[in-house]
């Protein structure tokens, strides 16, 4: 709608209020931030969880749980959390008032993305240390790779809650949008059984899903090795996918 | 100079035709009322000076810009006050004044602007915890607050108590005497008759009548109304023959005459040969209301 260059005093305004307003959601605070470091402590909390594992290749259950939290607390931000936020403000109007000045309302959306990405990185990093620190969990070995491959999964988890949100009219529906694709979206990676334990044709299908792979990348590259092209691939096609499908239907009111 | 121009608007949702070949001009410095009824248009019209929605055909130029192709340069010198348009639930009086501020190359200074509104007790406040009234008025603030030559304002004065109005009116009136340009979208018939330098009156979105308020009032059919209680009884068909009557109700012994200046003393000459007293007897001159009834059809 508005060809209006964004200036960077505006831009870092509209940054600013947002990211003050997030700090006002203490439910948003604790699911992305401290939940799945909580529940990394549960799991960790089990004997049995902290023995070698034949079927995980000798690596203990909580060593394989560490990505999968860190992937939690992606899909925590960007499919639980953005959606509901961006997609209130289309339905009261924010996203309106915004657009009779001359910053566009995409500056919004933009400041939440980035909020909301950078929450889940936080909280990545704080499960990485506290798995290291309480369950002597190894950091990455290939930290490149790993790096890569997580900012590759927020790219993923940002353009689905940002379809979510294109998809739902009302805040009610972005919130039932969510939380109905949160659930596999955990499963794919690998909350209620690691993708690697996972039976071989599941497994292959469960691979093409953007937080299956994220979970696989992630894995190997916390093992050393560089995470599999196949992976980071899926993870590419689908934000892409999910990114043109969003331009495709979002609207601003 | 006409800073606003509207020609032949129209706009459609769904097959429904909400503005029908809306046309008026808005001059520099004036406070330019839309007045209607729910659903006349009057919404949709502005929000196409505004530049939020696609004329499906008609022209718009405010301040010579095209409202949605020129938006962004449209955005510095026009600001708006949105009707049912929410902030961000948590965002302070404070931080929306501040990002909103920011949002301009050369905003006014937001804090005489909040004294002025009566807010700067209010600035660390929520938007979800303002009162209406401190609502509406956090977003005149927000609407003056780039400096616009033009301001927008829809259903401004909606859900304020009569004191809260009364304050708006004036400082809308300070608005416009520092050289703002105001278009003014209310239902209020006070409010349009007290503010405005010219109204258009959109009915069914066409523009039913466009004038002073006091050219409106004085082109209605029943301009001066004439009320009485007569000391024996009338026939109607005698006060209807009067010259100039242009309508009759009878409530409780009271009889109400809506007509011209040549009706009274055409009543007045009727009673006095029929040796009837006028008792109460009221003479005044229609009002806005009276003219904007007549205009739109409403009381039909």
């Amino acid at each position: 709608m508005s060809t209006a260059a964004l200036s960077p005093r505006a831009t870092t305004a509209v940054l600013r209020a947002e990211a003050r307003l997030f700090r006002r959601e203490p439910a948003t605070l604790f699911w992305v931030v401290l939940f799945p470091t909580l529940l990394l402590g549960i799991l960790g909390a089990i004997p049995s969880f902290r023995e070698a594992n034949d079927d995980l290749d000798g690596l203990r259950t909580i060593d394989v749980y560490v990505p999968v939290v860190v992937l939690l607390a992606l899909i925590m931000a960007g499919i639980q959390g953005m959606p509901a936020v961006v997609a209130g403000y289309r339905e009261h109007g924010v996203l309106r008032r915004m657009s009779t000045t001359p910053i566009p309302p995409s500056a919004l959306l933009g400041a939440q993305m980035g909020l909301h990405g950078a929450a889940a990185l936080g909280s990545a990093l704080f499960s990485l240390a506290a798995g290291r620190l309480v369950f002597d969990v190894a950091l990455p070995r290939q930290a490149f790779g790993y790096g890569l491959a997580l900012l590759l999964s927020v790219a993923a988890a940002l353009a689905l809650g940002t379809l979510a949100t294109a998809l739902a009219r009302t805040t009610k529906a972005a919130n039932a949008i969510g939380t109905s694709v949160t659930f596999p979206m955990m499963f794919c990676a690998g909350l209620w059984l690691p993708v690697q334990a996972m039976p071989d044709v599941l497994a292959r299908i469960v691979e093409l899903t953007p937080f299956g792979a994220a979970s696989l990348a992630l894995g190997q590259a916390a093992g050393g090795d560089w995470p599999g092209w196949s992976h980071l691939g899926v993870l590419t096609l689908w934000t892409v996918v999910l990114t043109a499908a969003s331009v495709r239907w979002f609207r601003w009111e | 100079m006409s800073v606003i121009e509207v020609s032949e608007l129209r706009k459609s949702y769904g097959g429904r035709t909400v503005v029908d070949g809306v046309s008026f001009a808005v001059e520099e410095g004036e406070i330019f009322g839309i007045l209607g009824p729910n659903g006349a248009g009057k919404t949709t019209t502005v929000e196409c000076v505004e530049g939020l929605r696609v004329p499906d055909a008609g022209r718009v130029r405010v301040a010579g810009l095209d409202p949605v192709a020129d938006h962004g340069k449209l955005a510095l010198v026009l600001g708006a006050q949105l009707q049912e348009s929410r902030l961000q639930a948590k965002l302070t009086v404070r931080e929306a004044l501040e990002l909103y501020a920011a949002c301009y190359p050369n905003p006014a200074d937001w804090r005489p602007l909040a004294e002025r509104l009566g807010l700067s007790g209010r600035l660390d406040t929520r938007f979800a915890r303002l009162s209406g009234g401190q609502k509406q008025r956090l977003f005149i603030a927000l609407a003056l607050v780039g400096r616009p030559g033009i301001v927008v304002l829809d259903e401004l004065t909606t859900g304020l108590d009569p004191h809260a109005r009364r304050t708006t009116w004036e400082l809308i009136e300070d608005v416009r005497d520092s050289g703002v340009t105001v278009l003014l979208v209310t239902h209020f018939m006070e409010e349009a008759q007290r503010l405005c330098d010219r109204i258009a009156v959109i009915d069914q979105g066409r523009v039913a009548a466009l004038d002073t308020p006091a050219g409106l009032v004085g082109r209605s059919a029943g301009a001066t109304v004439i009320s009485f209680t007569p000391s024996a009884p009338l026939d109607e068909s005698r006060l209807a023959a009067l010259p100039g009557v242009a309508s009759i109700a009878w409530k409780d012994g009271r009889v109400t005459l809506a007509g011209t200046d040549g009706t009274v003393d055409a009543v007045i000459t009727l009673l006095a040969r029929g040796h009837i007293t006028a008792h109460q007897l009221r003479v005044s001159d229609a009002t806005l209301n009276d003219a904007f009834l007549d205009l739109t059809g409403a009381d039909r």
